[in-house]
C-alpha cells in the first residue's frame, strides 16, 4: 500500500540514484522539511526551543558525527565529550575574539578546529584496534577534559573557569544570549542540522562511505583491494570531529549560554551520544536522529507524565526515569540489536507489502 | 460512568483552580545523584517553611505560597528544563542551589525580569547590583567566606599568619574555584602560602592530594566540597590523622551528612556558616504542630535541624519577608517578579523580626541596597563534636575583609558588564 515502487518510473540515472527514491518516501520527507522550517518556527516558545527542540536538534548532529565514525567506519570512540568541548571552546574563543563575525562562520571553523584536534587524536587508529583505540579516545576524553579546566587562556582567565556566549548575531539577528529568540535559535540549530545530514548522507552513499564501510568490515580485504586505510580512517575522524565539533559549538553557544567543561562536557556526555547511535541503530543517519530523539525526548516525557500528571515525588520519578530508561535500552536491544532504525525498516517493509502480506 | 467523568472533571479543576491566584516559588532540587545529601535536607527545609506559612498564617499577606518542586539532579541541562518548564506559572524567585545552574540562569533571569537569589553560592560578582539587576547574593558570598576563614585563622594566631601554609582543596569546578582569587589576594596580604589541590567531580578520588597534604604538612586546610567529597576528605583527613581542628570547611562543607560517616575520628572539624545551626529555635515548634504532626513535611521530614536544612529553611524565610516586602511597597498581595525583585532589593532583615519569626539571632541583621546585593558579609565559625553529634556555633557573626572583597567584585563585575554589554546604574 505504502512505500511501493509500482508506477513510480525513472526516466534517468540523477532520479535513480536519489536519496529517496520511493515516491512516498521523497513526499514524506518534504512535508517533514516543511513542516520544520516552515510551521514550527511560528510556533515554537522558550520551553519547546530550549527543553526539547535545541537538544535533539545539536545531540542528533553529535550523532551524526559519532555514526560515521562508529558505524559507518568501524573506529569506536568514547571521545565525543571531548571533541565537543573543542568544539565549544573554539566558538567561545572565536566569539570573543572576533565579535562582529557572523555566527553561521564561527561554528563552522569551530568545527574545522575540532576535525584537526580529532584527526590528532585519530592517528593511534592506525595502529590499535577495536577496545584498544576505545581506551585510546578514552585518554583524549579526559586529557581535553582537563586542558580546558587547566589552562587559563581557553576561558579568559575568568574567575570561576566558566565560560559564558556573549550575545551575538548572524545577519542581525540574535542567536545567542538571552535575549535570542526562540525561533532564531531552533532554525540555526535546524539549518546546522540538514545540513550535516545532507552532507552525512551524501558523503555515505558514495565512494567515500564505501571506503568507510570496507574499512569497517574488513580492514585487510579493504586494503588488498586498493582502499587506502590511513585516508579512510583518517577522513573519517575528520568528518566525525567536524560535526561533532558543530554540536558542541552550539550546545554552549546557542543552548546552554554558560558551560564548565567537566559538567557539560565529562565522560557521560561521550557514554550518551555513544547509546544514542547505538539505540538508534549504527551506520544510519535516520538511526542518530531516531536515538537523538529517543534520548532526549523520554526522559522529559517521563517527567511531565510522573511529576506534572501524577503528581508523583520528583526524586520517585528521577529514580524512575534511571530505570525505565535502562529496562527499554535493554528490551530495545535485545528485541532489535540494529536499533531503531532497523525497527524503521521492518515497519517499512511490512507497509509495502499491506494489507496483501504474501 | 457519569460519575466517573465528574470525578475528573472536578479533579482537573481542583488541579487547574489554584494556579490562579497563587504566589509561586519554583523549588529546583536536587534530590538524586551525587549531591543528593546535600540537596534533600536543604529542600526539605525550603518546602517546610512555605509549608508553614501556609498552614500557620494563612499564606504571604492572604495568598497561599505554591512550591514548584523540579529536579534538576545538579545537572545544568535539567536545571534549564526546570527554569524554562516553571517560569511560565509565574514563578517568583528562582533558587537553584548549584553554581553551575546558577551561571546559566543570570543572564535568561536578567532577560525575563525574575530575580535570583543565590544565598552563599553562584556568582560572587552580583553584590554588585548595578551590574547584576536581578541576582542577589545577600546575606553572604564566597568571598566573604573564604575572608571569614582567614580571619578566623588571623584570630587564632594573634593577628599573625605569616609564613604559614594554608592548603586549599576544592571541587574542580566553577563552585570549587570561586575562593581562589580572594585567597591569592589574602595571601599577598597577610604573607601566607597558598597551596590548591583540585579534586574532580564528585570527589570519591582524593589519595593523592591528601598524600600530597600529608607530605607538605600544611599548618592549615581549607576545603571547598560538595556532596559527596565532602565525606570523603574528612574521612581522608582522619586517615593521615590530620589535626581536625586546622580543617575548616566552607559553609557547604559543614553538614551532619559530612560527618558523622568518619565517627569519633571527625570531632573537632570547623566549618564556617551564615546563618545559626542546631533545633534550639521556637519556631521549630511551630514546625512541629503545623507541618510534622499534620503529616506535610517535605521528604521524609527526618531533617529537621539539620545545618542545611536550616539553611533552606532561613532561604524561604528570606524569600517569604521579601515577598511580604513587596506587597507593602505595591499594596498588592499578588505580586509579580518585578515585584518580587523590588521587595528584595529594600529588605531589611532586624533582630526584632528574626525574634517575631520565632527565629532569634537565627542569621545576621542586614539591609539590601541596589549597590549592594550581596549583604554585609558576615560569617561565622561552626565546629562539630562527635560525642553530641550536633554543631554549635563557636564565634559570632564576624566582618570580612571588605576592602579586598569590595575591589575584587568591582573588577570582575565590571568584566561581566563588558561582555554583556550592561550599563551600570540602579533601577
Amino acid at each position: 500500500m505504502f512505500y511501493r515502487e509500482a508506477g513510480d518510473f525513472k526516466l534517468s540515472y540523477v532520479e535513480d540514484s536519489q536519496t529517496f527514491p520511493i515516491k512516498f518516501d521523497r513526499y514524506r520527507y518534504y512535508v517533514v522539511m516543511a513542516v520544520a522550517f516552515g510551521v514550527v518556527p511560528f510556533l515554537v516558545n522558550d520551553y519547546w526551543a530550549n527543553a526539547i527542540l535545541l537538544p535533539f536538534l545539536i545531540y542528533a548532529i553529535a550523532a551524526i558525527g559519532l555514526n560515521i565514525l562508529v558505524g559507518y567506519c568501524g573506529q569506536v570512540s568514547l571521545g565525543t565529550g571531548g571533541f565537543m568541548a573543542v568544539g565549544a571552546y573554539s566558538v567561545y574563543k572565536l566569539m570573543t575574539a572576533f565579535p562582529e563575525v557572523s555566527m553561521f562562520i564561527h561554528v563552522l571553523l569551530a568545527g574545522g578546529i575540532t576535525a584537526l584536534v580529532c584527526v590528532l587524536f585519530g592517528l593511534p587508529s592506525l595502529r590499535i584496534k577495536g577496545f584498544y583505540l576505545a581506551v585510546a579516545t578514552l585518554a583524549a576524553q579526559f586529557f581535553l577534559v582537563w586542558l580546558f579546566n587547566r589552562v587559563p587562556w581557553f576561558y579568559n582567565y575568568s574567575a570561576s573557569g566558566q565560560i559564558n556566549a556573549p550575545e551575538r548575531d548572524t545577519f542581525g539577528i540574535l542567536i545567542t544570549g538571552p535575549n535570542a529568540p526562540a525561533w532564531a535559535t531552533y532554525l540555526f540549530c535546524l539549518i546546522f542540522l540538514t545540513f550535516c545530514a545532507l552532507v552525512a548522507r551524501n558523503l555515505t552513499r558514495g565512494t567515500q562511505g564505501r571506503t568507510w564501510m570496507a574499512i569497517r568490515d574488513m580492514d585487510i580485504a579493504a586494503e588488498i583491494i586498493g582502499v587506502n586505510p590511513l585516508k579512510a580512517k583518517m577522513t573519517a575522524f575528520a568528518v566525525s570531529g567536524f560535526f561533532v565539533g558543530i554540536s558542541g559549538a552550539l550546545f554552549f553557544s546557542v543552548y546552554l549560554g554558560a558551560v564548565e567543561v567537566g559538567e557539560a562536557f565529562g565522560i557521560n556526555k561521550s557514554f550518551l551520544v555513544l547509546f544514542m547511535v547505538i539505540i538508534g541503530g549504527l551506520g544510519s543517519i535516520f538511526g542518530s536522529f531516531a536515538g537523538a530523539a529517543f534520548l532526549v525526548l523520554l526522559p522529559v516525557v517521563l517527567k511531565v507524565v510522573g511529576v506534572d500528571m501524577l503528581g508523583w515525588p520528583t526524586d520517585i520519578v528521577a529514580h524512575f526515569q534511571l530505570v525505565i530508561v535502562g529496562a527499554l535500552i535493554i528490551t530495545f536491544l535485545i528485541l532489535e540489536p540494529h536499533g531503531l532504525a532497523q525497527l524503521w525498516r521492518v515497519a517499512k517493509e511490512k507497509l509495502r507489502l499491506w494489507p496483501f502480506p504474501h | 460512568m457519569k460519575l466517573k467523568l465528574t470525578t475528573v472533571a472536578l479533579g482537573a479543576l481542583m488541579a487547574a483552580g489554584p494556579a490562579m491566584a497563587d504566589l509561586v516559588f519554583p523549588d529546583l532540587s536536587y534530590r538524586t545523584g551525587p549531591y543528593a545529601a546535600g540537596g534533600i535536607p536543604f529542600s526539605d527545609g525550603y518546602n517546610d517553611y512555605f509549608t508553614l506559612v501556609n498552614e500557620r498564617d494563612g499564606g504571604i499577606g492572604g495568598i497561599k505560597a505554591r512550591v514548584v518542586e523540579c529536579e534538576t539532579g545538579y545537572n545544568t541541562e535539567k536545571g534549564v528544563e526546570c527554569y524554562e518548564s516553571t517560569k511560565g506559572e509565574g514563578a517568583l524567585i528562582y533558587q537553584p542551589l548549584s553554581t553551575g545552574i546558577t551561571y546559566q540562569l543570570i543572564p535568561k533571569v536578567t532577560a525575563d525580569g525574575i530575580p535570583l537569589h543565590t544565598m552563599g553560592y553562584g556568582r560572587t560578582s552580583a553584590a554588585n547590583g548595578k551590574v547584576f539587576s536581578n541576582v542577589f547574593n545577600y546575606p553572604a558570598n564566597y568571598w566573604d567566606g573564604a575572608s571569614g576563614v582567614i580571619n578566623y585563622l588571623l584570630e587564632e594566631n594573634a593577628g599573625d599568619i605569616k609564613g604559614k601554609k594554608i592548603a586549599l582543596i576544592y571541587h574542580n569546578s566553577a563552585y570549587g574555584k570561586e575562593p581562589i582569587r580572594t585567597l591569592e589576594e589574602l595571601s599577598k596580604k597577610h604573607g601566607f602560602e597558598l597551596v590548591e589541590l583540585p579534586v574532580d567531580h564528585p570527589g570519591q578520588e582524593q589519595k593523592s592530594q591528601w598524600l600530597q597534604i600529608r607530605r607538605d604538612r600544611p599548618d592549615y586546610v581549607v576545603m571547598w566540597g560538595w556532596g559527596v567529597m565532602n565525606q570523603v576528605a574528612v574521612q581522608e583527613a582522619a586517615n593521615i590523622r590530620f589535626p581536625m581542628e586546622n580543617f575548616i570547611g566552607v559553609w557547604w562543607s559543614g553538614a551532619e551528612h559530612d560527618v558523622m560517616p568518619a565517627g569519633a575520628a571527625a570531632d573537632g572539624y570547623k566549618a564556617i556558616t551564615f546563618h545559626n545551626v542546631g533545633r534550639d529555635f521556637p519556631v521549630f515548634e511551630d514546625v512541629q504542630t503545623y507541618v510534622v504532626d499534620k503529616g506535610l513535611a517535605a521528604g521524609a521530614g527526618d531533617q529537621i535541624g539539620n545545618v542545611l536544612y536550616n539553611r533552606g529553611f532561613y532561604a524561604a524565610m528570606l524569600a517569604v519577608e521579601a515577598a511580604k516586602k513587596a506587597q507593602e511597597i505595591h499594596g498588592t498581595a499578588e505580586i509579580t517578579p518585578a515585584m518580587m525583585r523590588d521587595g528584595m532589593e529594600a529588605l531589611e532583615i532586624s533582630q526584632e523580626l528574626m525574634t517575631s519569626l520565632g527565629m532569634p539571632n537565627f542569621g545576621p541583621s542586614f539591609n539590601v541596597t541596589c549597590e549592594n546585593h550581596g549583604g554585609p558579609g558576615l560569617v561565622g565559625v561552626t565546629q562539630w563534636d562527635a560525642d553530641t553529634q550536633t554543631w554549635s556555633m563557636i564565634s559570632g557573626f564576624n566582618p570580612t575583609d571588605s576592602e579586598v572583597i569590595g575591589a575584587l567584585v568591582a573588577e570582575d563585575s565590571a568584566a561581566y558588564a563588558a561582555e554583556a554589554n550592561i550599563e551600570e546604574g540602579c533601577k
